[in-house]
């Protein structure tokens, strides 16, 4: 392989792993939820429609960048505390699935709510990052992937010291290890789930911006939580690491393969093919990237 | 013997065949009468078809316990497989190709279930969205399955069983309602076998499941097999005896969802609950644009009852898993008795 | 613990009728005279399981002969339902091996086990909630249907004898263990005792040579347990079946059992017979304390 084109190679593949910190980016939504609560959140990608539109919609109507920001994180936070009050606490107690298959009515809501109010056209949104690729040793690199790539690296850590040294952090955790023992020394756990709720919003909110910047704010972009499931098959539902490498390794293999294999599949493959690198992955390591194996207790 | 067994007391004391055969008669004697063409297109026929789906998920969710979040990619297995067997096999009565069809469906579901082997809960549902956009895509990119149509849509062919033709509406309704009714009449007795009791004995308790001798993996490939087969079938009534005219984007993430949401409005792990669920979610939208074209005039345009629809639907799934958690079927049986109940005592 | 205060020995006589407490008086005999020697129905050669630091099972040596009623004793959390995991084949034990008949494994099959005779109960109840008590019973016969779904579906071939002969010991198991009245409850909605006994039932229905029960007194009233010992007398005399059983009631434990092992932090601390297990110095110290007088006011 003489010809093998090294350059290009490493442009795709930095282009993938770019790409994959955005897939990361909504896995980290997910995670955060299903860590403290055990849902298996489908309306994250609904809440990340329901912010960019809410956002845009604002933006559209005069309201300045910085205040819009603000409206629409006060929004999601609403949200996300009335999710907890309206639908989780009924179903406190109830198998897994069933919560997980009220967010998918959550998500069904949210998605026509978001429509409904501001409409269904497709809006621009501009964050003022030009995307002018630039070069470095003659790779050329995306501004803009480069730029949302260090927002969600910058949103990662910021929520990694939130949640390893603030008071409320440590309740998280205390949560996410064991519920029962976490009630029992008096945890608020209402409270707490109303909290990771509103922070899920939060990286909702990131997240929609960033998308809707590069795919335009439009329906599809609920969408995305369709990246991000095989990316948490990969990594784990419960594992920040694992989100992060899970996004990385789905989004370089994906973007390789529709780059190398693509053409012999008539290309298009990107919908289906980390669904399968998941399972592959899963087929050879049942429990992750970073899960420990757990014994069921009988 | 065993029927007896499946429900905890018996609610009444007719016998169990009773409703369904009375219900037989009205569907073939008094509907076909009576019905207007607007029943059969938008009510009947997507009725029967998506029961006959909801009975295939509720077989392999409901019973065997294994959440798939792909049942659309089954109906258009089905249904492209029931257009080629009868586009390419010369002679092939529809019945043969309709049931090959639910063979390759079931084929194509057992492939896909393979994950369920070594995943559960959560991985495997998000493993079975593998099946919903392998199938979508490769309808859409090889047009050899549409025989070179553009963009995949293929048209029914008329439907007819030793030279008596079903294509007119009530006619449709009439093919579809037999399949519909055979099929569901299998279904019960697979749930009432010991297949069944193995269905339900791997999803209440997998690891006490293995180590009593049920086998766990063939069950759950049985499942996943039949379930396919069942809403395969379902596919092609979808196509061929309601839409007529089918592409590959109409069985999309949202059909999935809707079947799913079917079986569980209706109730989890009961053959009649498709059919509650199927009813509810056919009529919901037909009430709804009715009444809101009444109440908001023009302002009610199709987008706006498009987003109201998701609303109502989501609210719905929402409701019914907090209040009714085993669905209109518990709801329908409770009413029951509480009125033979009233009736005895007087 | 404090269950072993509540000791049945002599009290619990008055429960039962006149044969079993001669039966009661057989099996102490039988128990003081061990089975002939030879042949074993369970075997644990060096056996150790840890789960990160945890050890729950180092070394043990264990062997049950046919037709003995052996229990196992211990504080919470001292290995015992590992043990009956690592023969189930739930867990993977991490050195050493299982004899079960002739056969000997570093990983026990877990869906091959009813096939080797082996059933079992569960300390948290594993019944399926969904089925009935009787279609719960029947599954305890799963592993005999050669049928297929197709078959099932139509009633073709041998799925209706199958059917009724499944049926038909299903029912008589009910019988035996007076359960024949909730046979169409759905199992999930009985009380907790009844469910214990159902679990039973469906371990039974299967005729395990080797029947495995962890804690099937565990939550039940005392005329329930008084019900339980004789179930389990029965099937062991009735059925010959080897019974390996952990038990929390030291009262019921001295009564049932031939040979008793006594776990502690994952290691065999004692194994003997009733007597010799109850003198033990370690065994009082690590278990039995203070209740060890009570024993012997018991009278056993
Ligand atoms: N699946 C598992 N994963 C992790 N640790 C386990 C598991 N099963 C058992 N353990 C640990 O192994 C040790 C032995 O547990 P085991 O359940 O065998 O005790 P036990 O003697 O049955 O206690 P009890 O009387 O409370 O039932 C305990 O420390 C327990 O926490
Ligand atoms: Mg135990």
């Amino acid at each position: 392989m003489l010809d093998f084109d090294w350059q290009f190679f490493l442009e795709v593949l930095i282009g993938g792993l770019l790409s994959g910190v955005m897939y990361s980016l909504v896995a980290l939504g997910f995670v955060l939820v299903y860590k403290t609560s055990g849902v298996l959140n489908f309306a994250q990608g609904a809440m990340l429609l329901f912010a960019a539109l809410t956002f845009v919609s604002l933006v559209e109507k005069g309201i300045p960048f910085a205040l819009a920001l603000a409206i629409t994180f006060g929004v999601m936070v609403a949200i996300g505390i009335a999710i907890e009050r309206v639908v989780l606490r009924p179903l406190t107690n109830r198998p897994p699935m069933t919560l997980f298959m009220a967010t998918l009515g959550l998500s069904y809501i949210l998605e026509g709510a978001a429509q409904l109010i501001w409409g269904t056209q497709v809006h621009g949104l501009d964050l003022g990052i030009d995307d002018i690729p630039f070069e470095v040793g003659g790779v050329l690199i995306s501004q803009f992937d480069l730029f949302a790539a260090s927002v969600a690296a910058v949103l990662v850590l910021l929520l990694s010291i939130f949640f390893r040294y603030t008071r409320i952090g440590l309740a998280f955790r205390a949560v996410a290890d064991d519920q029962f023992a976490a009630l029992a020394v008096g945890l608020r756990l209402p409270w707490i789930w109303a909290t990771v709720w509103a922070v899920a919003g939060l990286v909702a909110l990131v997240a929609g911006l960033l998308w809707g910047a590069r795919l335009g704010v439009q329906f599809s972009l609920s969408l995305v939580v369709l990246k991000a499931l095989p990316v948490l098959v990969l990594g784990g539902f419960d594992s920040i690491p694992g989100a992060i490498v899970g996004g990385l390794l789905i989004g370089a293999t994906e973007k390789l393969a529709e780059v190398y294999i693509g053409e012999y599949f008539g290309g298009g493959i990107e919908s289906w093919f980390a669904y399968v690198v998941a399972l592959a992955f899963l087929l050879i390591r049942p429990s992750g990237i970073f899960g420990q194996k757990l014994v069921e207790r009988v | 013997m065993t029927i007896a067994t499946l429900e905890a007391i018996p609610t009444s004391y007719t016998p169990r065949w009773l409703t369904p055969v009375l219900l037989l008669g009205i569907a073939y004697l008094i509907i076909p009468l009576v019905g207007t063409s607007y029943l059969f297109e938008a009510i009947l026929l997507p009725f029967l078809a998506l029961s006959l789906a909801g009975v295939g998920l509720n077989i392999l969710t409901g019973y065997a316990g294994q959440v798939s979040l792909g049942s659309a990619a089954f109906l258009a297995v089905g249904a492209f497989a029931a257009y080629n067997f009868n586009l390419r096999i010369d002679g092939l009565p529809i019945l043969g190709s309709i049931f090959l069809s639910g063979v390759v469906a079931a084929a194509i579901g057992i492939v896909f279930g393979l994950p369920s082997l070594r995943l559960r809960g959560f991985y495997l549902a998000v493993s079975t969205l593998a099946a919903q956009f392998f199938v979508q895509w490769a309808l859409t990119k090889f047009s050899w399955f549409s025989n070179n149509s553009a963009s995949g849509v293929i048209d029914a062919p008329p439907l007819s069983i030793a030279g008596v033709e079903f294509n007119s509406a009530v006619g449709r309704y009439l093919f579809s309602l037999t399949i519909v009714a055979v099929l569901t009449f299998l279904a019960y007795r697979l749930v009432l076998s010991q297949t069944g009791r193995n269905f339900i004995a791997v999803r209440d308790n997998e690891t006490a499941a293995r180590i009593i001798g049920v086998p766990v993996l063939k069950t759950k490939l049985i499942a996943f097999g039949v379930s396919s087969f069942v809403i395969g079938i379902a596919g092609v009534l979808w196509a061929f005896a309601y839409l007529r005219t089918v592409e590959p984007a109409g069985f999309n993430l949202d059909r999935s969802f809707q079947i799913l949401f079917i079986i569980i409005i209706g109730g989890l792990a009961s053959i009649r609950g498709a059919f509650f669920g199927a009813a509810l979610l056919v009529v919901t939208p037909l009430i709804l644009s009715r009444v809101g074209s009444f109440l908001l005039g023009d302002f009610f345009d199709s987008g706006v009852l498009d987003m109201s629809q998701r609303i109502v639907l989501g609210g719905l799934i929402i409701l019914f898993l907090i209040l009714e958690p085993d669905g209109l079927v518990s709801f329908w049986d409770r009413i029951r008795k509480r009125t033979t109940t009233r009736l005895l005592r007087q | 613990m404090n269950s072993i205060n509540r000791i049945s020995g002599v009290h619990t006589a008055t429960y039962l009728p006149v044969d079993i407490a001669a039966e009661q008086q057989n099996a102490r005999v039988y128990g003081n005279e061990p089975h002939p020697a030879g042949k074993i129905a369970l075997g644990l050669e060096s056996v150790s399981l840890s789960f990160g630091g945890v050890v729950a099972l180092e070394n043990i040596d264990l062997s049950v002969r046919p037709g003995e009623i052996r229990a196992i004793i211990g504080p919470n959390g001292a290995g015992k339902s590992s043990l009956i995991n690592v023969i189930s084949g739930v867990y993977r034990p991490d050195r050493g091996h299982v004899r079960i008949g002739h056969d000997r494994f570093t990983n026990v099959p877990t869906q091959k086990l009813v096939h080797l005779g082996v059933a079992r109960t569960f300390q948290n109840l594993a019944l399926f909630k969904g089925l009935s008590v009787t279609d719960n019973v029947m599954s305890g016969r799963a592993h005999k249907a050669r049928s297929t779904f197709l078959g099932q579906i139509f009633g073709i071939g041998r799925s209706p004898s199958e059917e009724v002969d499944a049926h038909d010991r299903a029912a008589k198991i009910l019988k035996f263990l007076n359960l024949t009245d909730v046979g169409n409850r759905l199992a999930g909605t009985l009380p907790y005792g009844l469910q214990k006994r159902v679990e039973l039932a469906r371990a039974l229905v299967a005729e395990p040579a080797l029947l495995l029960l962890d804690e099937p007194m565990a939550g039940l009233a005392e005329p329930e347990k008084v019900e339980m010992t004789k179930f389990i007398r029965a099937a062991n005399r009735e059925y010959g079946t080897t019974i390996v059983l952990i038990e929390h009631d030291i009262g019921v434990v001295m009564e049932l059992s031939h040979y008793i092992a006594v776990f502690d932090y994952g290691r065999k601390i004692a194994d003997g017979t009733p007597e010799e297990v109850r003198a033990d110095q370690k065994v009082i110290d690590a278990y039995l304390g203070v209740a060890a007088e009570n024993i012997d006011g018991g009278g056993i």
